[in-house]
């Protein structure tokens, strides 16, 4: 790879990558992304690589190992351009019959297509897919279109043409006019503008400035930073390079959390890359402007998902928030004016100063402009990742695209948020997904996490769920938070063990406006969400755990018992075969019955049984 | 304990005190923990205070003052994973292994942990066994993948 030192020299290396990358007669795309890879998908890499070079296909075949392509649910993905066919599920075993079916042949194998499971039709293309269909990937395609270990397929798809526009034909201003114009919102949870942030981080005094990635994608439920981290890291460089030159830093960080080395291991290749070509480092593109980026570890703390904390960590610190009275913006990163944004707010910036930000604000809702990606997990047919316009329903997302229900249990709720953010209910899934319109509901946007919940989702359990889980991982600095939250779960503890009573849900209440009102960081001050936008939507089934002493969705243990229904009983053994307690007894053909005592409540019986004779009251 | 890998690592990030998570995190790689003679090293090459570094150790939940067995079986308790029965496979890890999250079983053979995600949420509830990954688990499925360890290391020996 030569140094670019100029715009010329970069569009003559993207002249040659396209005339080199216009012989190749056939690419074979096979999804990277990690939840192809615990399906396995790199055995299968290696066997469309094992078999190429074996027989050859008399075509010219490239083999792209891509990122992260959002249905993960359907893993391994492969496509086939330019034919456009979308195989999911691939096996090891199913490559030779690709190459010598579909590549030699142009036949499509039938059983490694998509079927829908209402229709029963099968599917060739991604474009068909109803998990696709209704998606708008501006930032997220392109994952499927290059290999992220190459920056040639990024130059080679138009990356770093923003970086040579905002380098040499505007202004610093102007770029954050640019921004600001565009209604871009912060995507990693409060929706701050964009624009304004850089601005005020351009005008703080002080010559020395920084720029920071958040990776630190903590919420769970969430995992769009990852994918776009591993998947495209040169789209999150070039929108940072553009950021630091508007702002005037000449140093840039990557927090990425240890949970994610492969996001780490691209963004340290994606680095060394652009600084190779001289897309980082002294003089960018000729231009006179200097920047250069390090890749910072974390180290398993969610509450450096917050800004202070996250500096405090690339510090080499404990990752411990401070007061925000001083903006990052002006005191940040040792002392010095900080502009920290999130990993898909920075894949942004380049579309923006490409297309302009009419364009941009063209998308998406008054207020919410551009699209946003989401995580659709839990109990929802179709998982994976989906980017959509700002403003479309929950419905369309959880019904059409997410092909609603999963095992036959009604959709009752979608958590978004993450921790900070809290549970709507199905009756208000008509609701536009936009900043404003979940704050309004009790809930919040957060960095993208929507996780369905069904009739067998305890709003109790998940309330509890939450208040653990910010509780484990508050820092530990104030007293609301570190305390607050132990007492709300041990309140929340009690209810669930069939100890609640009636003061149980008042206590809760006061407990959670003070941890609210009185908490030094975000962590605290959201923290109650969860449990208080289940208290406001799903108060029945609180009440049921405190005064019936029972659990409407079956899931809290103390409260709940399973028994073998003699009439549906097949004796056929398997629920007593599967059992970790030995807690079930009878004699094959038999009639079996659960041992009360000894059962553990683990609900293996019920997962085994055939005859449905499993039941839990 | 030979300083020697120690000093390696801290002339790899050239001693800088803002690079101390990933001298940590280096250090916990080659030795599987974080010994307390290899944190004294880190001490006195980044002029710290031995307290100030055992704060930072402590307060990240990836770092580990105890060595671990052998193989580490991570479960992901994210919300996803949470919902789709991840505490039913808790409960069979914990009996099967006989330890709490955290703990090392008395043969060294296995840490459990357990993480708040683990970012697979698509294809909860996740497992992660030694780096690798398991989709799609339940209790019957996780006790086969550990059982299976089990068995490997039976048939090492015989």
């Amino acid at each position: 790879m030569r140094k670019i030192k100029s715009v010329s020299d970069l569009e003559k290396w993207r002249e040659t990558i396209l005339s080199k990358q216009s012989q190749d007669e056939v690419i074979v795309s096979v999804c990277g992304g990690t939840g192809c890879h615990a399906y396995g998908c790199k055995k299968v890499r290696d066997q469309f690589a094992k078999e190429i070079k074996k027989n050859g296909t008399g075509q010219k075949i490239r083999l792209r190992f891509t990122g992260c392509r959002g249905f993960c649910e359907r893993g391994p993905i492969v496509t086939i351009q330019p034919q456009s066919i979308f195989y999911q599920r691939v096996q090891e075993k199913d490559v030779p019959f690709i190459l010598s079916e579909t590549i030699e042949k142009g036949g499509i194998i039938e059983r490694l297509l998509y079927e829908d499971s209402t229709t029963k039709q099968k599917m060739a293309s991604e474009k068909d897919i109803p998990f696709y269909k209704d998606q708008h990937r501006l930032v997220f395609g392109n994952n499927g279109l290059i290999d992220p270990e190459e920056i040639e397929d990024y130059v080679g798809i138009g990356g770093y043409q923003a970086l040579a526009k905002a380098l040499f034909k505007m202004e610093p201003d102007q770029i954050i006019d640019e921004i600001k114009a565009s209604g871009l919102r912060g995507r990693g949870g409060a929706g701050f503008s964009t624009g304004k942030k850089w601005e005020e981080c351009r005008r703080a005094p002080g010559d020395v400035k920084y720029v920071i990635v958040n990776c630190d994608e903590g919420d769970p439920g969430a995992y769009m930073d990852r994918s776009l981290m591993e998947g495209n890291p040169h789209s999150v460089l070039e929108g940072m390079i553009i950021g630091a030159f508007a702002i005037g830093a000449n140093q840039g960080f990557i927090y990425v959390r240890h949970e994610y080395p492969l996001a780490c291991k691209n963004a340290e290749t994606a680095i060394k890359q652009a600084r190779k070509a001289g897309l980082l480092g002294k003089n960018i593109l000729g231009s006179g402007f200097d920047f250069d980026v390090e890749v910072a570890q974390g180290g398993g703390a969610f509450v450096c998902g917050e800004s202070t904390a996250l500096i405090a960590s690339i510090e080499g610190r404990v990752g411990e928030p401070r007061s925000k009275q001083i903006h990052t913006v002006e005191q940040g990163l040792w002392g010095k004016p900080t502009n920290l944004n999130n990993v898909e707010t920075w894949a942004n910036v380049p579309l923006i100063i490409n297309r302009g930000s009419k364009w941009f604000a063209s998308i998406g809702t008054e207020k919410s402009k551009g699209t946003k990606i989401f995580s659709l997990v839990g109990k929802v047919k179709n998982t994976g990742l989906v980017e959509v316009p700002m403003g479309i329903t929950l419905k369309e997302i959880i019904f059409d695209i997410g092909g609603g229900q999963q095992n036959g249990k009604k959709i009752k709720a979608v958590q978004t948020g993450g921790p900070s953010g809290g549970c709507i209910p199905a009756s208000l899934f008509n609701l536009p997904v936009d900043f404003d319109s979940l704050a309004q509901a009790g809930s919040m946007m957060g960095s993208g996490g929507m996780i369905v919940m069904d009739e067998g989702t305890c709003m109790v359990d998940v309330a509890k769920y939450f208040v653990h889980f910010l509780q484990e991982e508050s820092c530990g600095k104030c007293l609301p938070c570190r305390e607050g939250l132990k007492r709300m779960g041990e309140i929340l503890d009690s209810i669930t063990e069939g100890r609640g009573n009636q003061e149980s849900l008042s206590l809760l209440e006061e407990l959670a406006e003070v941890v609210v009102d009185t908490s030094l960081c975000g962590l605290g001050k959201t923290a109650p969400n969860p449990v208080l936008s289940a208290l406001r939507y799903f108060r029945s089934e609180f009440e049921a755990h405190i005064h019936q002493k029972r659990c409407p969705a079956g899931v809290c243990t103390p409260l709940i018992q399973y028994s073998i229904s003699e009439a549906d009983c097949t004796g056929c053994g398997a629920c007593a075969k599967v059992c970790p307690a030995k807690a079930i007894e009878g004699e094959k053909k038999n009639i079996h019955h659960i041992l009360s005592d000894l059962c553990s409540k683990c609900g293996s019986c019920k997962d085994v049984c055939k005859a449905n004779a499993v039941m839990l009251q | 304990m030979s300083h020697e890998y120690v000093d390696k690592i801290l002339n790899k990030h050239q001693e800088k005190r803002m690079a101390l998570i990933s001298i940590l995190h280096d250090i916990q790689d080659h030795y599987n923990f974080l010994p307390e003679e290899a944190l004294r090293g880190v001490a006195l090459r980044l002029q710290m205070d031995l307290n100030e570094i055992y704060g930072v150790a402590v307060f990240y939940k990836s770092f580990s003052l105890l060595p671990k067995g052998k193989h580490s079986i991570t479960l992901c308790l994210g919300t996803a994973c949470h919902v789709r029965g991840g505490p039913k496979i808790l409960r069979e890890l914990k009996k099967m292994l006989n330890i709490e999250p955290g703990q090392t079983t008395q043969d060294k053979q296995f840490s459990l942990n357990v993480v708040n995600c683990l970012g697979v949420c698509a294809i909860g509830p996740v497992m992660m066994v030694d780096r690798k990954f398991y989709g799609e688990m339940n209790s019957i499925k996780a006790k086969r993948v550990i059982e299976k360890l089990n068995k490997k290391r039976s048939g090492v020996k015989s």
